[in-house]
């Protein structure tokens, strides 16, 4: 017999579970709302509460989610700090109004002019450099020279991409758009298409292991993808190459910050900010995920260094997020997917 | 006697006459039909928030998806979703069919092994496939190794196939387990009679037993719908584009959100279409059985007919559950010591807590809403179990907003009255309690409780309620002392769904869990979307052996 005794029980547990509910404390604290993962911001959040004593809370999801959350929440947020892994989701929230502006001598001292807001909401900490990685049996340097040759003839069937629906695409492609304006960038992006070998890929670390599968000679992705792929599988026939030197380098995005407009502890929230675009925060930035320091005073990981010093294309990033849409549509109307 | 035959007649005659029965039964015939529309409500709240999103304009997000991608996604989403619930209903009407009633070499191990892929999740068992069958996977490249350097014959794994093959794999245990359901209660001796009036084996299953099985079946394919419908995690691991992807580019990629939930909007007619027209159909048989079935003996196979069964339902459980499980399980060993620490014991009580009471919460709530139903089977009723189901046909992620943007109103409404009134600052009241969160999962998840228990209740004949009511059984008591028992079978299959259902959800557990509620799918969600597949290898397996313990407890419970 099943016997179900419907009893106080449900509402008795219910009531329990409400009290024991989200008892924030109100004790010097700083709430971050994050799209970067727990391992790669725990760590930092670690040393600042070593640092100052000051307790760092967090919880993860998407960046869209966590904006629209902040948005629902309004003035009543709980959240000092939203973090992001691109320029283009910060953009996002600046212009919902959800950020702040900081003025700040460490930060503008720290972080360099093109990788923060001008409106000074958000700041970068990390630089992602997304660039080309080739297969070094079937590939000479000398035949690679920009994002923008990858679309000629010679690379026909020995391109493998990425899906366009990864923002890092999208902010490539924005940027692209900021410098060279759409018909030409059209004409990139239906030149890559034209060249893959194969359906675009679904992570960039799939893109590498068919380029040295011999699937297809180049790719375009993150440079601590390839850092990732190479420690754990060192004989790979993969190399980096640093594009668009003779032009205006490498495009990178970024992973940074902005304290949100309802801050409830604004001033712990700037602290743990300016602590970010430290010395000592800085290399762990470098440490954990093999990205490249936003501060340019701090060396990356010692493996970093192996690929060589590159030109960073200097255009402020907050062109990835002005010119994300016209991007996303530019790739649909190409044909990429 | 068994079988389908008009009821127009018998069903209506017992909810509608209460008038000449006391005050007292008034009451609380009142009450019973309150359930179902209040918690109609509460699920429209959400879905009413997602639909609202018509009132904010868009500017030309709609103008571009139809003018670009749209069209093919549509047709991409069309042939997923007939491929997946067409192929799902075969493999699990036959695994269950041969199961059930069938006796073949090692089928007691089959009948609860086939449902073990429940516990993987659709995402994973599509990125553990893809590394072994693609380009770079180890099978292709062993035999490139011997075959030479092109393998123009090995078909495309990230072509619609893949996709339907491998969301058929792990979609078909909801049809299985449900059909098995059905095939274990209608007992046999309606095939016996089948027999004797001169059908064989296979008219008799087609004849008789399929129909018979109907709600089952129809529920089983219903639930694997919905899911290929509201699936982003799945096809974005094959870069295959459906309506989802629409959905997501809008959001995510061109920052509109209303014209995501637009789209989403889409989703919830069609959902609605399809389950109003599988009522139609429904609404005009019968399938109560009016005598305890007995236990009559299983068709025995012999000869090749068992080994090709047998061969069958291993060929399942290989690709579906022993394949992708050994792999996850080498990767995981791969990186245990980098990634293994003791949060992961947190992970894995958070998940196990919310999911068991997710599914006390949603199973109880699918009881009363079939309860109500049966009892009082008018238009108002019907319409708010259907609405109370809708949540399922919905992308998670938007269903989580439109469930977070009520709670979040709410709760700053509570705030200030709190501040206006007494004075004090009380914080959040509902936003980050484990009470909102078991909320979310109802909207998401009433569907997958109620399937299974409003299937097994038309088991039951409108006989016993009369019976019941003659000897003064009401209500609560009624339910209690005279369905539930007879419910039982259905109750365990609709909590071991919805417990690992719950505990593979992603997006309502990550935006409306408390401050350090981290559980293993969101650990998965953490490590995939870093592009770390194989790092997320020890949450996965840590998750499937954790789905495993319902599937374990309650098979055997269900089937006593």
């Amino acid at each position: 017999m099943l016997t179900i005794s419907f009893s106080r029980y449900p509402v008795t547990i219910f009531f329990c579970v409400t009290l024991f509910s989200s008892n924030i404390s109100y004790a010097e604290q700083v709430v971050v709302y994050s799209s970067r993962i727990e391992k790669l911001i725990k760590p930092m959040f670690d040393a600042f509460t070593k640092n100052t004593g000051i307790q760092v809370k967090f919880v993860t999801d998407k960046a869209g989610v966590l904006i629209a959350r902040l948005k629902a929440e309004g003035k009543n947020t709980h959240a000092d700090m939203l973090i992001t892994t691109d320029a283009g989701n910060l953009w996002l929230a600046a212009r919902e109004g959800l950020l702040e502006p900081i003025e700040s001598e460490t930060l503008e001292a720290n972080i360099p002019a093109y990788l923060r807001d001008p409106q000074k909401q958000w700041f970068g900490l990390s630089v992602r450099a997304r660039t080309i990685v080739y297969n070094t049996h079937k590939v000479k340097p000398a035949d690679l020279s920009t994002y923008e040759d990858l679309a000629n003839l010679k690379w026909m069937g020995r391109l493998c991409l990425r899906t366009s629906k990864k923002v890092y695409n999208q902010s490539l492609v924005a940027m692209m758009i900021a410098e060279h304006g759409e018909t030409r960038s059209e004409q990139v992006v239906r030149g890559w298409v034209a060249n893959l070998a194969t359906d675009p890929l679904s992570n960039d670390t799939k893109a590498m292991e068919f380029v040295a599968a011999g699937k297809c000679d180049v790719t375009i992705v993150n440079s601590y993808y390839y850092g990732r792929l190479i420690k754990k599988n060192p004989s790979l026939p993969l190399a980096i190459f640093w594009p668009n030197q003779a032009g205006s380098g490498v495009h990178v995005n970024i992973s940074g910050a902005g304290i949100t407009k309802n801050a409830r502890n604004k001033h712990a929230a700037i602290m743990l900010l300016e602590f970010l675009s430290s010395k000592k925060a800085q290399n762990l930035f470098a440490d954990v995920n093999m990205e490249y320091p936003a501060n340019p005073k701090i060396k990356p990981d010692s493996a970093v260094i192996a690929w060589g010093s590159f030109k960073q294309n200097q255009m402020n990033v907050v062109a990835a997020g002005e010119l994300q849409t016209e991007a996303v549509k530019l790739m649909d109307r190409a044909g990429y997917r | 006697m068994y079988g389908t035959h008009n009821v127009k007649s018998e069903g209506r005659s017992i909810g509608t006459s209460f008038s000449h029965y006391p005050p007292s039964v008034f009451r609380t015939t009142l009450s019973w039909r309150f359930i179902p529309v209040l918690v109609a409500v509460l699920v429209l709240i959400p879905v009413g928030t997602v639909i609202l999103s018509f009132l904010t304009p868009t500017g030309d997000v709609w103008q571009h998806l139809v003018e670009t991608i749209l069209p093919s996604l549509l047709i991409n989403t069309f042939w997923l979703a007939l491929g997946v619930s067409v192929s799902s209903a075969l493999l699990g009407v036959s695994l269950a069919w041969f199961t059930a009633v069938c006796d073949f070499p090692g089928r007691k191990i089959f009948s609860w092994g086939l449902m073990l892929p429940l516990a993987i999740p659709a995402y994973v068992m599509a990125f553990v496939t893809l590394g072994l069958f693609d380009f770079t996977g180890p099978i292709q490249t062993s035999l490139r190794s011997w075959l030479g350097p092109e393998l123009f014959w090995f078909p495309n794994v990230r072509g619609r196939l893949g996709v339907i093959i491998v969301m058929t794999l792990a979609f078909y245990p909801y049809v299985y387990l449900l059909a098995r359901n059905a095939f274990l209660t209608q007992g046999k001796r309606s095939l016996e009679a089948a027999q004797s009036l001169g059908l064989n084996r296979t008219q008799g299953f087609l004849k008789v037993a399929l129909p018979m099985a109907r709600p089952w079946i129809a529920s089983g394919v219903m639930l694997v719908l919905m899911e290929t419908l509201a699936d982003f995690g799945t096809v974005a691991v094959f870069n295959y584009d459906t309506f989802t992807t629409a959905i997501y580019k809008a959001w995510f990629s061109m920052f509109s959100l209303s014209a995501a939930s637009q789209l989403a909007s889409l989703l919830i007619v069609i959902a609605f279409v399809l389950i109003v027209m599988e009522q139609k159909f429904r609404s005009r048989m019968r399938y109560a059985e009016t005598k305890q079935s007995s236990r009559v003996a299983r068709i025995s196979l012999t000869g090749w007919r068992a080994w090709a069964v047998a061969g069958f339902a291993s060929a399942t459980l290989f690709f579906a559950f022993l394949l992708p499980t050994t792999q996850l399980i080498i990767w995981a060993t791969h990186n245990f010591v980098e990634e293994f620490n003791q949060l992961y014991l947190s992970f894995l009580w958070h998940s196990l807590i919310l999911s068991g009471l997710a599914s006390i919460l949603i199973c109880s709530v699918a009881v009363l809403l079939v309860y109500s139903a049966r009892r009082h089977p008018d238009i108002v009723t019907r319409v708010a179990v259907r609405v109370a189901t809708i949540g399922y046909a919905l992308p998670g992620v938007v269903l989580a907003v439109g469930i977070f943007v009520p709670l979040a109103w709410l709760d700053n409404w509570l705030r200030e009255m709190a501040m206006q009134l007494f004075h004090i600052e009380t914080g959040f009241l509902i936003q980050g309690t484990l009470a909102a969160m078991l909320i979310a999962y109802m909207t998401r998840f009433l569907a997958v409780g109620h399937y299974p228990i409003d299937s097994a209740m038309q088991r039951i004949t409108f006989s016993i309620d009369e019976a019941s009511m003659g000897l003064g059984l009401n209500g609560w008591n009624m339910l209690k002392r005279v369905h539930l028992p007879i419910l039982k079978g259905g109750i365990y299959t609709a909590v071991t769904l919805v417990f690992v259902d719950v505990m593979k959800e992603m997006p309502i557990t990550l935006m409306t869990r408390p401050f350090g509620w981290d559980t293993l799918a969101v650990r998965i969600f953490e490590m995939t979307s870093e592009g770390e597949w194989e790092q997320a290898a020890l949450p996965a397996v840590a998750l499937v052996l954790a789905g495993l313990i319902p599937i374990v407890l309650f098979t055997h419970q269900a089937e006593k």
